[in-house]
């Protein structure tokens, strides 16, 4: 989230597009239901079902499964048309005035530079054209026909109502409606939320999804603004933290990168990085990044990392590949090249497509260790449950171990929730039998696996044995010594560059947050996003002073949010050039003449002057983007691509299938189904009732959502004769499962290029395993494809045949 | 050839003269019937009004009274339909009870002279046997409506609306015809030997049953009685 | 200990330290079968729970937070192509949500209609007025309608009286369950498990007279949004309710999976509880008495010799001939 929970109340407008909130995120949806009883503001739903947060929509309009950005541009396209821009805003903190490249185009679908037998893109043409002062060149009164506004304003020509109603299945007077009524955002005093879920992600182009909503609300001027943003609703407890400490093949705390083959040492690693600005006079904060790397590296090994060894640099593996994501790692255990793995708080049986490979994977493993509170499907991937799990154990030699695990409520820790807020939280309950913090279990490991790296010695034991570990107890780090050394402290006295004489912080000291941090090796800080959680000050994400002066939603007294403490990210840019809050009812920061003030930490430099440094620091424009330059792998502006599975070829190019460079391996590209097969569009969604394949396991969840079903139409349900309440069949071309089909009204058919569209809506949260009856997800039948950008499999949009079925499915 | 009688009513002796009137079995169906019945009212009654409530306590208190009401309900019902099965065709109207009736009078006064000859009952004792029927019928079926314990779902609510009241408004009724037989039972004196010995006095039969005491008699003279 | 305080806000933070009950026996105005309440000192505040179906998302966290506290253990059912579940009220669910799907006539548009159901709390209540077993069930000063469950027997009286179809028998221990407005809770200065729960605040809890005041300002946010029908469920036919219902379409209240349009305790139950009962008593109590006195006091009939030697002589004329008897019918 840009913005917080608790902000949404400011709103004037919701949309929910991509996500479910009421059902999928019912506690944070309260500050829905907040906005739309006190400030009156409307709440427009587009999803393929008339789902539980339409149910209490003003306005709900369908839309065919992986067809939104089709959707978003033309969106884009009428407020551009109808002059619903928010001008000062589009001009002066968006890349709009940005030259680009004369080289750079888009035809067929493609944009320049495509290579269709490496499926990846030449992004060189995807640029700036930078002028002889190394900066970008701009053109302010968006004339020049190279300037990013006017190649938007080409590139978004084709969606038309008509092109959106033909390809979404959103009548056109739903479509038109819902332009009018997100029009009105553009105001500078009124403003629009996007909050968006999986159903964005979870398409082999999700990233670009959620750019072309970024895109329309920069145009409306509704980033950095009270009630505004961008609002990514996290799809569980504390996955916020997780992308933040690191936890991708690719990351390292704080969004700093593992580095690559490509990047041997640590003067090539950081060429690429700590951006020098691209206009004059802005921030680019990434110029940093050598203070957050050398802290970070100082953290990791102390004094092993030295300026002569370049911080360690050589302990850090280098990637061969840009990921080992989660489809790359399964690929690779599909091919017998992985003998153990380790599956900690995750259930990829049920979580990842094609259940059938991912069953051949776990079977190809040695040794197989699930670390886990509960009995998960994937512990059990070799015991045979009948139809619901049908393998031969005597055939399968994988060795699994579980580690039983404390749950949430028997922890003490911080959870960060979608809008950054690290809420500290403590145990309430003592945990049942064997079960360990996963601390305990992992430092134990740590701690044998250093012992025999002791004893026995190896190529580089170095980054084992040199590795920080001055716990109190090295067997259990507690939360305390692990969030203090994820915000840093001084190894030696740091002085303060601005007054000499005078010392920052003092040796041993906590840093107060990461503008503390050094390049040179005086501070260590384990996540330098999170530096400032506790400090001199104490656990700062244990506050629970809910006092909000003026009312404004910030709560700055409330926990604790990354980075310093900002609630809304880009602040800067509620207010105008001058420094005045476009919205007075809702004012969040503003220039006194000296320095910035408000309701919250400002984004910028506290006196940097309004008009000369632009708000958005962490990019070295110092606007945000309309155009992303090479920064993603498909494509600078969003383009319209059809689902890898659809009923539907690729309007602008019918040869091209799914995403030209998402995630794709060889074996799985012949394992697509096609329209003929399979004519139905099968989408997965979560229910209210339950969360993922956790609440199966309890006997009251059980109860309120007990069996596995499908929803169709009641004019898919007459096509084939199926009675609701009946048992159906749904198989796709990797699987099959058997349902109870729930005939509604709140799936209809669609018309798009001609052809009626069904959908057929898989709820997953089935398994083997629990007090729930037995069933299935729909990951038996997802295909296994990937984003292009951040490989987040497409279980939104995938094809299905459906029949009805005997009552009980036999093995 | 029975009319007024059934086959097994015969002379036990002559003098002086005893008629049986009702064979152990019927006598041991009766009771139970009574039995169920006497309990039924009570217990029913103890759901009727709050006034009577304490009458629960004579059967262990609420719950049980509530169990068991509905059980003694079909054993009543299943005894009463023995009796039902043995008597029905006596009970079946004939011309001389509307002389009867319209000459009640007369039986107030003891003037039972003055009234025709009666088969084995009079049309009091044919009204209380189908008022009980009839009663038992509408119990028995409503009964089975609210019968939460059983049949939770058999009807719906409204339904069960009805059937609580017809049930509540049949049970005022068979205690009243109860109360009309009981009454009648004592008041006409000689009349219950005939439920407890089984037979009732050659005088008795003379007086309120004289077809009846004919055709008995009468048939005395084909040979032993059945 | 202080004592709890009486219910003042929709919401509010509840007392967390240890309360004194501020629910007492002493609280109950009607109680079920019983003729001899002692009058109550003291008037407690009306409470109501607002249901706002306008607000509501149907997430059952109303349901789960009902089954948590009262520890009830509703079986994992089955799927019957519905999103009710279980399916219907039982012994072990006091709550439910109702699914139904709308199409409103004048917009042709598809509206979820998603109802909590459960208890009402009527101020004149047709389960109270239908129990036989005295002190099953209660209604307290506040509005608070609870069974008493060791004075239950189980009878199912309280379904038929029910306007609302709301009370359960148990198969287990043959007591009638529903909703207590978490009376246990209220007691000591706490809202309702449901409204605790509640993510979006579709559920509060205070007086009465706050509630209808709440009610008032959804209502007006519902006319802005076009629900000009937008009204207040609290229904007179009934003496109004403790817990009410914002409902969008309040002309129409049964398109909320059947919610009664105008729902008054059944004249069945009245006419079986009112004057049944009053005329009953009267006219089988007047016959007990009649028949008593009468039997006391008249001769009765009597058989004299007379008649017994009548007897002889018939049996005897018999003994020689054949019946002369059985031609006179």
């Amino acid at each position: 989230m840009t913005n917080s929970w608790t902000d949404i109340k400011n709103t004037d407008l919701v949309i929910v597009m991509g996500g479910n909130a009421a059902e999928a995120h019912p506690c944070g949806f309260k500050w829905v239901t907040e906005a739309k009883a006190h400030r009156g503001a409307k709440l427009i739903v587009v999803d393929p079902r008339y789902t539980r947060t339409a149910a209490v929509s003003d306005y709900y309009a369908p839309i065919r499964p992986g067809s939104d950005i089709a959707f978003l541009m033309g969106v884009i396209r009428w407020c551009i048309e109808n002059d619903k821009v928010q001008w000062e805003y589009v001009t002066n903190y968006t890349n709009a005035s940005f030259l680009v490249k004369d080289e750079f185009g888009w035809s067929d679908g493609l944009f320049t530079g495509y290579d269709e037998e490496k499926r990846d893109y030449d992004k060189k043409s995807w640029d700036y054209k930078i002028g002889e002062d190394g900066f970008a060149e701009v053109d302010m009164t968006l004339q020049d026909p190279r300037c990013v506004w006017n190649l938007l304003k080409a590139h978004v020509d084709v969606y038309t109502p008509e092109f959106v109603e033909n390809i979404c299945g959103t009548p056109r007077d739903k479509f038109l409606a819902i332009c009018e009524m997100i029009g009105e955002c553009s105001a500078p005093d009124k403003v629009m939320t996007s909050m968006y879920a999986l159903g964005w992600t979870q398409h082999s182009k999700g990233a670009q999804n959620i750019r072309g909503m970024a895109m329309l609300q920069l145009i409306l001027g509704n980033i950095g603004m009270r009630g505004g943003g961008m609002n990514a609703l996290r799809g569980h407890s504390n996955i916020q933290g997780l992308t933040d400490l690191g936890l991708m093949s690719n990351l390292i705390p704080g969004y700093l990168n593992i580095p690559t083959e490509k990047e041997p040492d640590w003067e090539t690693y950081m060429s690429t990085r700590a951006f020098k600005p691209l206009r004059p006079n802005q921030t680019s904060y990434w110029q940093n990044y050598p203070k957050f790397m050398v802290s970070f590296m100082k953290a990791m090994w102390g004094d092993a990392a030295t300026a002569e060894n370049d911080w360690a640099y050589d302990y850090l593996p280098k990637l061969d590949v840009p990921t080992y994501d989660v489809l790359r790692m399964f690929d690779l255990m599909h091919h017998g090249r992985i003998n153990l793995y380790f599956c900690q708080g995750f259930n990829p049986l049920l979580s990842f497509p094609d259940r059938a490979k991912l069953t051949r994977a776990l079977s190809n493993l040695k040794l197989l260790v699930v670390m886990d509170p509960l009995e998960t499907e994937t512990a059990h991937f070799w015991e045979n449950h009948g139809v619901y799990n049908d393998v031969d154990p005597a055939e399968i030699q994988t060795e699994v171990l579980e580690l039983p695990t404390t749950c949430f409520a028997e922890d003490e820790g911080a959870l960060v929730n979608s809008g950054r807020w690290l809420q500290w939280h403590w145990a309430g309950g003592t945990p049942p039998g064997e079960a360990k913090h996963d601390t305990w279990i992992m430092a134990g490991i740590q701690r044998r696996v250093r012992a025999l790296y002791e004893a026995e010695g190896g190529v580089l034991p170095d980054p084992i044995l040199n590795l920080t570990w001055d716990y109190a107890d090295p067997f259990e780090p507690t939360p305390e010594e692990l969030a203090k050394e994820m915000n840093g402290r001084a190894l030696r006295t740091v002085p303060d560059p601005a007054n000499e004489g005078a010392v920052l912080v003092e040796a041993g000291q906590q840093v107060k947050n990461f503008t503390q941090l050094q390049a040179d090796g005086s501070t260590a800080c384990g996540c330098w996003l999170y530096s400032g959680c506790w400090n001199e000050d104490g656990n700062n994400m244990a506050r629970r002073d809910n006092t909000d002066p003026d009312e404004t939603g910030a709560y700055l007294n409330w926990a604790w949010s990354w980075p310093v403490n900002r609630r809304i990210l880009y602040n800067r840019a509620s207010a105008d050039m001058q420094g005045k809050p476009w919205a007075e009812d809702r004012p969040l920061i503003w220039w006194t003449g000296e320095k910035w003030e408000g309701y919250d930490v400002p984004d910028i430099g506290v006196t940097s002057k309004p008009g000369e440094v632009m708000p958005f620091i962490m990019n070295a424009e110092g606007t945000s983007r309309l155009f992303t330059r090479a920064m993603m792998r498909d494509g600078p502006f969003p383009t319209h691509m059809e689902p890898f599975e659809s009923p539907l070829a690729n309007v602008f190019n019918a040869r091209m299938r799914g995403n030209p460079v998402s995630r794709m391996f060889e074996d799985d590209a012949q394992n697509l189904g096609s329209s003929d097969q399979f004519p139905f569009v099968a989408t997965s969604y979560r229910l209210t009732e339950h969360f993922h394949y956790w609440t199966k396991h309890n006997p009251v969840n059980a109860a309120l959502q007990p069996e596995f079903f499908v929803e169709i139409s009641q004019e898919l349900a007459a096509e084939r004769g199926i009675v609701n309440g009946s048992r159906v069949r749904v198989w796709g071309k990797r699987g099959e499962v058997w349902a109870k089909a729930l005939v509604t009204r709140r799936l209809q058919p669609m018309t798009c290029d001609g052809k009626t569209i069904h959908v057929v809506g898989i709820p997953l949260h089935w398994g083997f395993m629990g007090a729930a009856k037995k069933g299935w997800g729909p990951n038996s039948l997802t295909p296994y494809v990937g984003d292009a950008n951040v490989e987040t499999p497409e279980f939104k949009a995938f094809l299905v045949n459906i029949e009805p079925a005997a009552e009980e499915p036999v093995a | 050839m029975v009319k007024y009688s059934e086959r097994g009513d015969h002379i036990e002796s002559t003098e002086p003269v005893t008629v049986s009137r009702y064979r152990g079995i019927t006598r041991i169906n009766h009771w139970v019937t009574a039995a169920s019945l006497i309990v039924l009212a009570l217990s029913g009654l103890a759901f009727f009004t709050p006034a009577l409530y304490f009458l629960t306590a004579l059967f262990g208190g609420g719950q049980v009274t509530r169990w068991l009401h509905p059980i003694v309900g079909v054993i009543l019902f299943f005894s009463f339909l023995l009796l039902f099965l043995q008597m029905w065709r006596l009970n079946l109207p004939r011309p001389e009870d509307k002389t009867w009736v319209a000459n009640i009078g007369e039986l107030i006064k003891d003037n039972e002279e003055k009234l025709p000859e009666l088969g084995k009952y009079n049309a009091g004792q044919k009204f209380v046997f189908w008022a009980m029927t009839v009663l038992i019928l509408v119990l028995i079926v409503s009964g089975i409506m609210i019968w939460e314990q059983f049949f939770p779902d058999l009807v719906t609510i409204p339904t069960r609306r009805v059937a609580m009241l017809v049930h509540s408004l049949a049970a005022v009724g068979i205690i009243l015809v109860f109360i009309v037989h009981v009454f009648a039972a004592f008041w006409t004196r000689g009349t219950i030997r005939a439920m407890t010995r089984g037979s009732v006095t050659g005088g008795w039969a003379w007086k309120h049953h004289r077809k009846w005491l004919r055709e008995v008699a009468g048939r005395r003279t084909q040979g032993p009685a059945e | 200990m202080t004592t709890a305080p009486q219910p003042t806000t929709a919401v509010s933070n509840p007392p967390v330290q240890p309360m004194d009950l501020n629910l007492l026996p002493s609280d109950v105005i009607r109680a079920s079968a019983t003729y001899d309440l002692p009058e109550p000192s003291r008037q407690l505040e009306k409470v109501a729970k607002l249901i706002d179906i306008s607000k509501c998302i149907g997430c059952k966290a109303c349901q789960s937070a009902c089954v948590e506290w009262n520890d009830t253990h509703p079986e994992v059912g089955e799927n019957v192509g519905s999103y009710e579940n279980p399916h219907d009220l039982t012994a072990e669910m006091f709550t439910l949500m109702r699914f139904e799907e709308w199409v409103n006539p004048d917009t042709s548009d598809l509206e979820w209609l998603i109802r909590k159901d459960g208890c009402m709390h009527c101020e004149d209540p047709g389960c109270l007025k239908a129990c036989p077993a005295p002190g099953a069930i209660v209604q307290y000063s506040n509005g608070i309608v609870d069974f008493v469950h060791e004075n239950c027997i189980g009878c199912g009286y309280c379904v038929t009286g029910c306007p609302f179809d709301i009370p359960r028998i148990s198969k287990v221990d043959h007591k009638s369950y529903k909703c207590t407005l978490c009376s246990d809770r209220v007691a000591v200065g706490q809202g309702p498990a449901c409204a605790k729960a509640c993510p979006t605040q579709a559920i509060v809890f205070g007086t009465k007279a706050d509630m209808i005041e709440h009610a008032h300002t959804r209502i007006e946010d519902l006319n802005a949004r076009g629900y000009d029908n937008a009204g207040i469920y609290d229904p007179a036919g009934v003496g109004g309710t403790h817990v009410i219902y914002v409902l969008p379409h309040a002309e129409k209240p049964s398109i909320y999976s059947g919610l009664p349009d105008d729902p008054r305790i059944s004249p069945l139950v009245e006419g079986w509880k009112g004057v049944t009962k009053t005329a009953g008593m009267a006219v089988m109590g007047i016959a007990a008495a009649g028949a008593l006195l009468a039997g006391f006091f008249t001769r009765g009939s009597r058989v004299d010799d007379h008649d017994e030697q009548e007897a002889e002589r018939l049996v005897e004329d018999d003994l020689g001939g054949p019946d002369k008897g059985t031609g006179a019918g």
